[in-house]
């Protein structure tokens, strides 16, 4: 017998409210079960289980706010040690089947699932979204679902103060980051001639559907350099660094309103191009319906920020913990590179590594970075 | 299909792609991604609808033509009447 407990939803998430139950006492879980479904600033998050056994007793109540750690419910069965958040070394929670050329997947049809601006506009208006239908992705409740209600009283706390509380968390978790971590940082502008080119000729006849962008590219190419140098990759714990031998890479997405997250693709190193690019997409389209899972908000074992849409050349980055290292690309642009001695414009991008001194050093660094180049020099073998 | 239902169609796709967004306040000349903020996979996801929706081929170099409500419109008129 085991007391299932909340797990972490995140270096910036501290408790989640707890508004839907998916299972009840007498039911048979496994590993990897959606079982709970909790709404944060950044949208619901469906918890999952990570033992198998049967469900004995309910120990939160619906509306609670719950804190990381906080008592759940009591699993028995096959498990007798305490429920914890997964070690990186766990193997990934039934990641969502992910048939590569198929377009978004819609999402469980369980639990309140709303973006996070309907949840910002739901708390402005005082609308209870339990009593919304929403039109979303998997019925996901979305802004324009959110109407005023003649009954509902308007209350605070409103928009910008839910917008005011997750920029809070977030400057609570980069402060702790910035705190314990020691930081170093390698740049390194790579020439992307050869996957400009393959990507121009590889993607031209292809449905939308597969068709793919130049960020899967280099998400690709961070992932085999992780895979290859464990020291970027895993988390940093009580107990010192544990290298994680999958590579869960965490994504940021912006949010509209402001914020971001960062959920992780898991088992990314197992996924081809075209596959990754799928998860990719749904990952993006995940975030913005709110509908992500419990072991997405905390298993990345590296994160990979892609600054493409914003323009700018470079961004050095804020580590997430328990993670060691984060990759962040400016856009990729024409720049003037030098080959065979001679001024050349050449589309490139330049990526910037924040690593953890603790577990590495700037030569191993600039391994990193140059294995992520001699990838993107071969884009046919990504 | 008037070029109004292919512009409310076009508008639900783009909502349902980035939920985030109030679809009172688009205007016909937004840009998707400099004024909405969509980010290219988002394009790509509404590319992905759109082509299922109105059963048109959408090819990379044609993204510009949809870069807005007004030009999608046209665009997806021309194309579904072709």
């Amino acid at each position: 017998m085991s007391v299932f407990a909340m797990p972490s939803l995140g270096a910036d998430m501290e408790a989640g409210k707890l508004v839907e139950w998916l299972v009840k006492p007498g039911d048979r879980v496994r590993h990897g079960d959606v079982v709970a479904v909790v709404e944060t600033q950044k949208g619901a998050i469906e918890i999952e289980v990570f033992e198998d056994g049967t469900v004995e007793k309910l120990l939160a109540t619906l509306g609670q706010t719950l804190p990381v750690g906080a008592p759940l419910a009591v699993i028995g069965g096959e498990a007798v040690t305490v429920a914890a958040p997964p070690p990186v070394e766990t193997v990934a929670a039934a990641p969502e089947p992910l048939a590569s050329p198929v377009p978004v997947q819609p999402p469980p049809a369980a639990g309140i699932a709303a973006s996070p601006a309907a949840r910002a506009r739901a708390a402005e208006l005082g609308v209870d979204l339990a009593g919304v239908k929403g039109s979303g992705p998997g019925g996901a409740i979305v802004f324009a679902d959110v109407v005023p209600s003649a009954q509902a009283a308007p209350k605070p706390p409103d928009r910008e103060a839910l917008l005011a509380e997750m920029r809070r968390a977030i400057a609570a978790a980069m402060t702790r980051s910035k705190r314990e971590i020691p930081h170093y940082y390698v740049t390194h502008t790579i020439d992307l001639g050869a996957a400009t080119d393959w990507l121009a000729a590889t993607t031209a006849g292809r449905p939308p559907e597969t068709r793919l962008l130049m960020g899967a590219l280099l998400a690709r190419a961070v992932t085999l350099a992780a895979h290859e140098v464990p020291a970027m990759n895993g988390h940093f714990g009580t107990d010192g660094f544990a290298p994680a031998d999958r590579v869960h890479l965490g994504l940021a997405v912006a949010l509209r309103g402001g914020g971001l997250v960062a959920p992780a693709i898991l088992d990314a190193e197992t996924l081809d191009l075209t596959a990754l690019m799928a998860a990719m997409r749904d990952l993006t389209a995940r975030t913005r319906a709110g509908r992500l899972r419990s072991s997405e908000m905390s298993m990345a074992t590296l994160t990979f920020s892609a600054l493409g849409e914003a323009g700018v050349e470079a961004m050095a980055g804020i580590i997430v913990p328990p993670q060691v290292a984060l990759v962040t690309a400016g856009a990729p642009q024409p720049m003037a590179l030098v080959k065979d001695g001679a001024v050349v414009a050449r589309p490139a991008v330049t990526l910037t590594l924040a690593a953890d001194h603790r577990v590495s050093d700037g030569r191993l660094g600039a391994r990193f970075l140059t294995l992520i180049d001699t990838h993107l020099q071969a884009p046919e073998t990504l | 299909m008037t070029q109004d239902d292919i512009r409310r169609a076009f508008l639900d796709e783009v909502i349902r792609v980035a939920p985030d967004i109030d679809p009172a306040a688009i205007a016909g000349t937004d840009h998707l991604q400099d004024d909405l903020g969509l980010d290219s996979m988002d394009v790509l996801n509404l590319v992905i609808a759109l082509s299922a929706r109105f059963g048109v081929e959408i090819p990379e170099a044609d993204y510009p033509r949809i870069a807005t409500p007004d030009l999608a419109a046209a665009y997806l008129a021309e194309k579904t009447r072709g």
